[in-house]
């Protein structure tokens, strides 16, 4: 069993599309595409076994010459003419006899096709060149000839599809797996050759690729990154039509759509056929198998494959955008009534053998290059220079945008760029006549009062649903600020399946969240991507492209008020029908079961009756009356629909009193609902209220999607993007299907009589309303972990030194835990005899193993800060920076040998602080995804947390607040990932690399992920850690307990043979001895806290943190608070030191002498009690961890070496040293090496400027002069990739691009704090984000450019993509002729460029730029003048602007007396 | 959600006392009336922690930041209904409570607690001015009945909590009117009494019958009351007096503070004082250094005493104290009451060897031969249990170190007789509790018949009582728990 999931696989990669203009097929364009497949080897990784990949693959046209030839001597005879026969490339079982079934089997079916099978031919293949895992897994490859009987082209390529499908269905249902017996490929166009295989291994393995007849006009190749290692053959990539690299985020949904909408399906392309090919994509296959499956359906069904790829993944198109065409605009809208989108980072590269399409999500997650040469040969890659194209015979090197697509048609010679291809989809069809004709807006009209519930009734209603006392507080909060509020510090409750309070069903479930393999979205910065908009109504046919496909009703938010919902039930043009959700509780066990199996033949009833809006509601809740669990009714009935094929023909709409908080919307609608009506929540708020709270669920909704990257709520729809925690298997399997959870729990039944429970509460005589206690402690509400006893025993305990103190305190909160915490239930069993305390491994080396958990200067105070670094360092534990930068004085040890740093450097998505110096004076290098109190958040330092000393650490200005994106900007894969680890290293080779993980359902497949990218250290966060500031929703929904998510690392780590590479550190409330003690038996080697030895310092969780009020001088800045501060490192050491000893104590009684001895063994656990059916002996799998597996040795790149050779007199003597060399794209990091080199030696004073400079020609690789400092001057004559600048802290890094072309790759001078960047040519996405300080000239960059920017100064002289500044709150920008509409105005203004200061700044600016790059642009703006300055704008953050003039007054004031 | 700075910017500061001079000159409430704009805005100093040390500290477990942020906001009706929710009787907590829940507070740690105290009079004050007290009579009856024992604030507590669940509760009570030690032993400069009456009243009109002068175990036989009764609870004080023992003890003019304050407390309701011995114009020691001891200090300075010493055996405690040694807990600091602003002189490690007269008293005698001379000596050197009383016995009870100790499944304990001479707000508490304990013991019976409780004698006369149904099954009265 276990808690593995192969649904949890995650891949990404490098990927590579060539095609020739001249539409000749010729051998050289194969070889340059797997040449290319070898340049993009780094994006790709192998696991446990170096030398196995985890897939590469090529997609080609039919090599007609290279057949021919094989079939005349291999089979014999000749073979059809071109387009009258097609290739199946079939993976086979090794084993003869089935082999021979298999081949029986496609035989067959081809003959029942109309078709004739020609034969089949061994496809030579080379075991000898791969890895000894791979070769086990080997299928046996072979080429199946088909010859075309009937039909034209398409029509064969049709059959071929119905052929595979069949043949597919088939082997599934004789239960042949798909690892086995496959068809990569069968068409008369394509044809692919994947393995799970390193990208330079598969010309190796399949020698004809290499072989001169094997000609194609375009070629799609695929490097792949799997989280696995335990891949299989075919999830390699390119699949029959495309290659992707990211993720389909909403893929659930997507999934459960599509067979949803089967049975409305038809096609007179396909006929009768149709019915064979159903499933579409099979549930089990990977997000990419089923967007190609779709893909291939749609194409297949009649549509272009730009026209396919652009419903699918379509631009953001909602609200206002600009530059977005109305007929293109349209083309969406009218296409979203067909499909949702398939959302989530994906770089597409598809091809049906004939045209080369290439397609970028609307965030533009991916990068995706282009480049065309003199001959005709355009290249379409995630990295440019790959193919090793002459530079100088590049006449054109761009860029996909966001959104956009590119199309190579061979047979034409023509590119198309995204404006064309829009626009001539756009207009195939009156799509905007279509929509006016059809398509019905509720109005947003002024909203009535609706009809007021008496007072009685409202109480009773309140209590019948269980509302608290605090759920009131915070939708009256809702309505009042339009925000959701928030907290600090982690929940310390028990899970609902726990609690003794009556729970609802809500609150057994967790959403997810994206880490590393996929980024999580800013909703409110990156607000142009995301929409709430939502449409209502039977589901088009697909297939179709009629003008009643799109008639359905829109709403522009799923969270209806009053008077939409009676507009909508009134709709006098649809079918609505109402069906109410109430039952009788008193009817007996089931009568909660029995009244749902009504609702849902009811619902059938409705829909086979011909309505397409069908209302759940729960109005008739009265004394006699309960009303079902909205989320049951709604998932109940979507599901019951799914599975009559009846779920396409309706919206679901439900009308409730249940929800409140946007979790709760966000479950309705994951399950199935278009649109809520809370009407209970509503109630008793006034209109403005209604307004403002209906807003924030907007944000609160987005903000749930946007944690798993999902920008559009209507692809949330039916996503099911939860795991439930605390559900029983049948409760799950009916209502909840494909939903995890895997530790048990309630049943229906449970269900059932909390509903009586509460209905009788509130129809007796006294309805209540309870506190809660969820949030903050309250006689008779919630227990939580830390009460008065918890804290005033630990406090006692250090204070005192008091061992009976701190045993009554961990005793106590045992005893707590045994019925609050999974870990409660889990009791450790002996190793052996027990052992005397001497036996057992000393305090001394168990306290080694101890962290202090990440808490940033900023969230917590410098006293509080510097307490728990010193104590750390006093018992040889390791204190943790944070996410703020810490100060180098801090290294330098105090004169009593007192030491204040920290031994842990953490890197965060706000990259505050980081410098080279920084990184190098680390003991460990921490990489933190994600927080278990907000798993895929950012941060906001709010400006009055940010005093002088704040702003120096993390190079901003005092008093501008400051915002830590949700994703890191350089890691939206896995890869990114690697790279990053790679940057690190070479900056810092000495320290070890964690990276931060929060617990969720497929945390161990990320883990094995991010082992494979090169971590040494990961930590797995529970749900319920701390938290200096978390909106209360994320601190309440998001995340699992950290026994399940270590306990699945440690499964898939021992699976996957990776659990050596990596140590484990558990952390998330833990605060005993017995803590410590499973998490060591269900993975952990250390353990890190940070609420406990808060509380030992003094905290007595206030959960004020966020408000910078703290009143015992921990989380705040406030001088006068800071003075109340009371902690002593002491204390902290006396919490260590008793907690090691309590460990000691642990493992003498079960005769272990060391916690090696424990570690991991989760077969010493034993599960005490089963309350509410909770069952975890998933994760009481033995994993056996420690095994064979590569020690990994990472070594600095011979090159970097040779860099340091050279440069190292300068690094001693600071003589200037020149440099030269040449690079390619497969040469990253390069000058990282060098900055640490100079950071060790010069901390981040640097050399003087000029000292080294790296004079270097060709393409750059990824990271181009990451982390350089001062004295460091890298020159680059081409192109780079992704990362230029990153980090930069002082150096100069030179980018002479192609003028007038994209230069530079995404992100940019992420997280600089100092030094210049000159691009000659344009940059991508994200120019300058998070920038603190650097100076930047580019001639144009991409969406998102100067995102979150603090400080610095970039000058852009030339058009910027959407959402220019966005959060931008320091620093300054200047664009040459700006476009309003592209600047996000919510924290910047533009003014002219009139100040002197600024005229000078950017006539400067434009000389440096002359002067580094050569730039002829720069010559021609500096050839007018001062003249020039009037087509500039400077943007200037509205934060910075209040800064400067609260200081110019105070100076005013101070001069004037 | 509180106003997160108010603790900042607010000073703490209470309505304090009336002047020294007014305040001696009669027997009315020392404090000035609470000012409900204080109130707000102190109640702004509240965090709203999130632990409230201050509930846990409050042996009610009163939602106090709950009402302090009604208060703050203006809420007063809510806060009421919030504070009455864990608290019967918040005007005697109110007023005469030493406030544990400030010592808990979390602002006590390093800077003024919150006003909790003072807050949670300006709301009850604020509710029976607005007429927000009314009777909460049990929407339906249940047939069970119960005695209860003593009318301090446990019986009391109890009584109500009962009453409202539907149970048809008699208190007996063995002085002429109900309220226990609030009523006679409290003087009335702490507690003027018509702010008992009210509360009795409220009571009253809820149901609960008062049988006052019935000394059950005189007058009444324990074994016939819990035959006749459901369930009875026992709440008679702990009033057993501590006595000196040493030469001189009886000599005239030497007299224990509980009989003193009785009398005088009875002399000012204007009922006869008994053998109280009057402090007018004299020369007055109290021995003890503790609430009783600082109450006799006020009384006999409102008598007109002309002068009066507290003597204490022990050390002076400390004026101050560090917060991060005993917080949350009840600091060991020197405490002092509004009295001692009024006059008198404080002693400290003065140990009474002798008192010294000639038939008089004349003197008290310490260890190191100072004297100190009187006219009249108070002994307040604490309570040391139950009084010995046939009531314990009859109903079964073990006594043990003053204190119950063990009780028959019907009889249910509470207050001063279980915790040892203690406070109002763990009167109330425990009573509270003792209420839920026998509730229990109730619903677990409430498949025998039952109805046992017939009228025995005359009920003291309560206004306004809403006439009740009889018994619904009086009829069933044959069967028989014994
Ligand atoms: C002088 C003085 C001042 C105090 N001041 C304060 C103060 O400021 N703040 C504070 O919190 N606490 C104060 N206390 C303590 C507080 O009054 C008591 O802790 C509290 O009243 C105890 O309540 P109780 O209900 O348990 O008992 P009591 O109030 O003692 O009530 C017991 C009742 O039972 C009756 N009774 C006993 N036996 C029988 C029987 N056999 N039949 C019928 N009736 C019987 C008694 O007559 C008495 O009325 C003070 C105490 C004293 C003596
Ligand atoms: C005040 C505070 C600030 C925090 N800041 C960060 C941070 O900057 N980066 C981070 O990765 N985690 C941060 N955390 C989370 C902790 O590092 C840690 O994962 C979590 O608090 C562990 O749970 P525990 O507090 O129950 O021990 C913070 C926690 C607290 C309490
Ligand atoms: S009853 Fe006493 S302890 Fe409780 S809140 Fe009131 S004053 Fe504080
Ligand atoms: S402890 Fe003090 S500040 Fe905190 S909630 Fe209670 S009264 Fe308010
Ligand atoms: S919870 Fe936060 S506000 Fe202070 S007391 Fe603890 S650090």
């Amino acid at each position: 069993m276990g808690l593995h999931d192969p649904r949890f696989a995650h891949a990404a990669c490098g990927l590579a599309g060539l095609a020739r203009l001249d539409g000749r097929a010729d051998h050289e364009l194969v070889e340059r595409a797997l040449l290319a497949l070898g340049n993009l080897e780094h994006r790709g990784a192998t696991g446990a076994d170096p030398d196995t990949g985890d897939g590469a693959g090529i997609l080609t046209a039919l090599p007609d010459g290279l057949l021919r030839r094989v079939y005349r001597s291999e089979i014999g005879g000749e073979l059809p003419p071109p387009g009258h026969y097609g290739v199946g490339m079939v993976f086979l079982p090794r084993d003869p006899a089935r082999r021979l079934r298999c081949e029986e089997l496609c035989v067959r079916i081809c003959a029942e096709e109309g078709h004739r099978a020609l034969g089949w031919r061994d496809v030579p293949v080379r075991p000898d060149r791969i890895g000894a895992l791979a070769r086990s897994a080997q299928p046996f490859v072979r080429q199946l000839f088909v010859e075309r009987r009937e039909g034209d082209a398409d029509g064969f390529e049709r059959a071929l599809y119905v052929i595979r499908r069949r043949v597919e269905l088939a082997a599934a249902a004789a239960g042949v797996p798909e690892a086995e017996f496959i068809f990569i490929s069968l068409s008369a166009r394509r044809m692919v050759h994947k393995g799970l295989l390193k990208a330079g291994q598969l010309a190796a393995f399949y020698p004809e690729l290499t072989d001169a007849g094997f000609t194609s006009p375009l070629a799609v190749v695929h490097s792949r990154f799997s989280t696995n290692t335990l891949g299989t053959w075919d999830l390699a990539h390119p699949f029959g039509f495309l290659a992707h690299n990211g993720e389909i985020n909403t893929v659930r949904g997507n999934g459960n759509w599509l067979s949803a909408r089967e049975p409305q399906l038809s096609s007179e392309l396909f006929g009768r056929d149709l019915q064979k090919l159903f499933p579409i994509a099979d549930e089990r296959w990977s997000d990419s198998a089923k967007l190609d499956a779709v893909t291939e359906l749609l194409v297949l069904g009649g549509r272009s494959l730009p026209h396919a790829l652009a419903m699918l993944v379509p631009a953001a198109w909602t609200d206002p955008t600009p530059g977005l065409n109305d007929e293109v605009r349209a083309f969406y809208e009218y296409h979203a009534a067909l499909v949702e989108p398939w959302d989530g980072p994906a770089a597409l590269l598809a091809s049906d053998g004939r045209q080369l399409v290439a397609a970028l999500d609307r965030n533009g997650l991916r990068p995706l290059r282009y480049e065309r040469s003199r001959d005709g040969l355009v290249v379409i890659a995630s990295e440019v220079g790959v193919a090793g194209v002459d530079r100088a015979a590049v006449v054109e090197s761009g860029r996909v945008g966001p959104g956009q697509m590119l199309v190579v048609d061979p047979g034409s010679g023509t590119v198309r760029g995204d404006r064309e291809v829009k626009l001539q989809l756009a207009r195939r069809r009156p799509y905007r006549r279509w929509l006016a004709e059809n398509k019905v807006f509720l109005e947003d009209t002024a909203p009535r009062d609706p009809a007021p519930i008496a007072d009685d009734r409202l109480r009773r209603l309140r209590s019948a649903f269980g509302y608290t006392e605090e759920e009131l507080a915070i939708v009256a909060e809702m309505a009042s600020s339009g925000g959701e509020p928030t907290g600090s510090m982690g929940d310390d409750t028990p899970p609902a399946a726990l609690s003794d309070r009556p729970r609802p069903l809500s609150a057994y479930f967790k959403q997810h969240f994206a880490q590393v393999t996929n980024p999580p979205i800013d909703s409110q910065r990156e607000a142009l991507v995301m929409t709430l908009r939502t449409s209502i109504g039977a589901i088009g046919n697909l297939l179709g492209e009629r003008p009643a496909d799109c008639r359905r009703v829109e709403v522009p938010g799923p969270v209806l008020d009053g008077e939409q919902f009676a507009q909508l039930r009134e709709l006098r043009d649809f079918q609505v029908e109402t069906l109410p959700t109430v039952y009788d509780p008193a009817a007996g066990a089931d009568a909660l079961e029995r009244a749902i199996d009504g609702l849902c033949r009811a619902a059938s009833r409705a829909v086979w009756g011909g309505s397409t809006i069908v209302i759940l509601s729960d109005r008739d809740v009265d004394a006699d009356h309960a009303a079902i669990p909205a989320l049951l009714a709604t998932a109940a009935v979507h599901s019951h629909l799914v599975r009559e094929g009846a779920r396409a023909r309706c919206g679901l709409v439900v009308e409730s009193g249940e929800p409140r908080e946007s979790m709760h919307h966000a479950l309705l609608l994951g399950y199935g609902a278009a649109a809520v009506h809370p009407y209970l929540a509503l109630a008793g708020l006034d209109a403005e209220g209604r307004r403002r709270y209906i807003g924030a669920l907007g944000k609160g909704l987005l903000k749930i999607c946007s944690k798993m990257g999902i920008s559009t709520v209507q692809s949330y729809r039916g996503a099911q993007i939860f795991e439930a925690v605390g559900l029983g298997p049948r409760l799950v399997s009916r209502y909840f299907p494909g939903t995890v959870s895997r530790i048990g729990g309630i049943e229906a039944d449970d269900v059932s009589s909390t509903v009586a429970l509460l209905h009788a509460r509130a129809f007796g005589d006294d309805p209540q309303v309870e506190h809660g206690g969820e949030y903050r402690l309250r006689p008779g509400g919630e227990r939580h972990a830390w009460d008065p006893d918890s804290i005033v025993r630990l406090q006692r305990a250090v204070r005192d030194d008091s061992a009976d103190s701190f045993r009554a305190y961990a005793d106590g909160v045992d005893a707590a835990a045994a019925t609050a915490t999974v870990r409660g239930l889990l009791e450790p069993g002996p190793v052996g005899p027990p052992l005397a305390l001497g036996a057992v491994e000393p305090s001394a080396s168990l306290v080694r193993r101890f962290a202090s958990g990440a808490m940033s200067l900023g969230s917590i105070s410098p006293e509080a800060h510097e307490t728990l670094a010193v104590a750390m360092n006093r018992i040889g534990g390791r204190s943790n920076t944070g996410e703020g930068g810490e100060d180098p004085a801090r290294s330098v040890p105090d004169p009593d040998g007192t030491l204040r740093r920290s031994a842990i450097k953490q890197v965060a998505s706000g990259r505050f602080g980081v410098t080279a110096a920084y990184l190098v004076d680390a003991d460990q290098l921490q990489i933190k995804i994600a927080q278990g109190a907000k798993p895929g958040e950012g941060g906001q330092l709010p400006g009055h947390k940010v005093d002088g000393r704040i702003a120096g650490l993390r190079h901003s200005t005092p008093g501008v607040g400051l915002i830590s994106p949700p994703p890191h900007h350089d890691i939206y894969s896995i890869e990114d990932l690697a790279q990053l680890i790679h940057d690190l290293r070479c900056v810092s080779p000495a320290a070890e690399i964690s990276v931060k993980l929060v617990a969720e359902a497929g945390v161990g497949t990320i883990t094995a992920g991010v082992a494979k990218a090169g971590a040494d250290h990961v930590v797995i966060s529970g749900h319920d850690g701390g938290t200096g500031a978390s909106p209360l929703s994320s601190i309440k929904h998001a995340g699992l307990p950290w026994e399940l998510g270590l306990a699945e690392a440690q499964q898939v780590l021992s699976a996957n043979a990776l659990r050596d590479r990596v140590r484990l550190q558990v952390d998330g409330g833990l605060r005993t001895p017995r803590d410590v003690l499973v998490a060591a038996i269900l993975g952990a080697d250390e353990f890190a806290f940070s609420t406990a030895p808060l509380v030992a310092a003094g905290c007595v969780m206030m959960r004020v943190c966020h408000l910078n009020t703290c009143p015992v001088g921990i989380a705040t800045q406030d001088p006068e608070l800071r003075r109340r501060f009371a902690g002593t490192p002491e204390h902290v050491v006396r919490y260590f030191l008793f907690l090691a000893e309590g460990v000691r104590e642990l493992l003498g009684e079960l005769g272990a002498a060391a916690l090696d001895d424990v570690v991991g063994r989760a077969e010493l656990l034993r599960q005490v009690g089963h309350p509410a059916g909770l069952d975890l002996s998933a994760l009481l799998e033995p994993a056996p961890g420690r095994g064979p597996g590569a020690a990994r040795g990472w070594v600095l790149p011979l090159a970097d070496r040779e860099l340091i050779a050279r440069a190292a007199p300068t690094l001693r003597t600071a003589t200037p040293v020149r440099i030269t060399a040449t690079v390619e794209n497969t040469h990253r990091s390069v000058g990282a090496a060098l900055a640490g080199e100079i950071a060790r030696r010069h901390g981040d004073a640097g050399l003087p400027a000029g000292a080294i400079r790296l004079e270097l020609r060709g393409v750059g690789g990824q990271s181009l002069g990451a982390f350089a400092p001062r004295g460091l001057e890298i020159e680059l004559d081409g192109p780079c990739n992704d990362h230029p600048g990153k980090g930069l802290c002082g150096g100069t890094v030179v980018i002479r691009g192609p003028e007038g072309q994209t230069a530079a790759g995404n992100t940019a001078l992420y997280g600089a704090t100092g030094g210049e960047l000159f691009v000659r040519g344009s940059a991508g996405e994200r120019f300058a984000v998070r920038n603190s300080g650097a100076t930047a000239v580019v001639e144009g960059c991409g969406d998102h450019g100067c995102e979150y920017m603090t400080g610095g100064t970039v000058l852009v002289l030339g058009t910027t993509g959407r959402n220019f500044a966005a959060g931008m709150s320091g620093g300054a920008a200047y664009l040459l002729n700006a476009d309003v509409a592209r600047c996000n105005l919510d924290t910047v203004a533009l003014e002219p460029v009139a100040e002197p200061a600024d005229r000078a700044t950017v006539l400067r600016l434009l000389e440096r730029h002359l002067d580094r790059t050569g730039s002829r642009l720069a010559a021609e703006l500096l050839e007018e003048g001062e003249a020039c300055l009037v087509r500039f704008h400077k943007v200037m953050p509205h934060d910075l602007r209040r800064v400067l003039e609260r200081e110019a007054t105070r100076e005013a004031v101070a001069a004037g007396g | 959600m509180a106003d997160p700075r108010g603790f900042l910017t607010i000073a703490r500061r209470t309505a304090g006392y009336r002047p020294v001079l007014a305040r001696v000159a009669d027997h009315r409430d020392q404090a000035l009336p609470p000012d409900p704009g204080l109130a707000g805005s102190q109640a702004a100093r509240c965090m709203d922690c999130g632990v409230p040390f201050c509930t846990s500290g409050c042996p009610l477990g009163n939602l106090i930041p709950d009402w302090n942020e009604l208060v703050r906001t203006g809420r007063w009706r809510e806060a009421s209904d919030r504070l009455h929710a864990t608290n019967n009787f918040p005007e005697l907590t109110g007023k005469l409570c030493p406030a544990p829940c400030e010592a808990s507070c979390v602002l006590a740690l390093n800077d003024d607690p919150v006003t909790i105290k003072a807050i949670e009079l300006a709301i009850v004050d604020r509710a029976f001015a607005e007429g927000w007290v009314r009777p909460q009579p049990a929407a339906a009856a249940t047939g069970r009945s119960v005695a209860v024992i003593g009318s301090g604030p446990a019986g009391l507590a109890a009584a109500q909590q009962l009453t409202r669940a539907g149970h048809e509760v008699t208190v007996f009570e063995r002085d002429d009117a109900p309220g226990g030690l609030l009523r006679y032993g409290i003087p009335d400069f702490k507690l003027e009494k018509q702010l008992v009456d009210r509360r009795l009243e409220q009571m009253m009109a809820e149901g609960t019958r008062f049988e006052t002068g019935v000394d059950v175990g005189a007058a009444l036989d324990p074994i016939e009351l819990r035959a006749l009764f459901d369930a009875v609870v026992l709440a008679t004080g702990a009033q057993r007096h501590r006595d000196l023992d040493v030469p001189g003890r009886d000599l005239d003019g030497v007299q224990l503070a509980m009989p003193y304050l009785t009398g005088r407390n009875r002399a000012v309701a204007g009922r006869p004082a008994g053998d109280a011995a009057s402090a007018a114009g004299r020369r007055v020691v109290v021995l003890g250094g503790g609430d009783t001891s600082a109450d006799c200090l006020g009384n006999a300075l409102r008598e007109g005493a002309a002068e009066v010493h507290e003597v204490a055996h022990g050390e002076m405690p400390p004026r101050e104290h560090d917060p991060q040694q005993t917080w949350p807990a009840w600091p060991r600091v020197l405490r002092s009451h509004p009295v001692h602003q009024e006059g008198g002189s404080r002693h400290w490690r003065f140990e009474t060897v002798a008192i010294e007269g000639d038939g008089r008293v004349q003197r008290v005698r310490g260890q190191d031969g100072s004297t100190i001379d009187a006219e009249l000596v108070l002994v307040a050197i604490g309570f040391s249990g139950v009084e010995p009383d046939p009531v314990y016995p009859g109903l079964e009870v073990r006594i043990e170190d003053g204190r119950v100790r063990g009780t028959p499944d019907d009889v249910f304990a509470a207050g001063d007789c279980v915790l040892g001479a203690d406070l109002i707000v763990t009167a109330i508490a425990d009573g509270r509790r003792a209420a839920r304990d026998a509730e229990r013991r109730l619903a677990a019976r409430s498949t025998e018949p039952s109805g046992r409780w017939r009228r025995q004698s005359s009920v003291s006369q309560a206004s306004g009582v809403p006439s009740r149904r009889p018994s619904s099954s009086a009829s069933c009265s044959s069967s028989s728990q014994l």
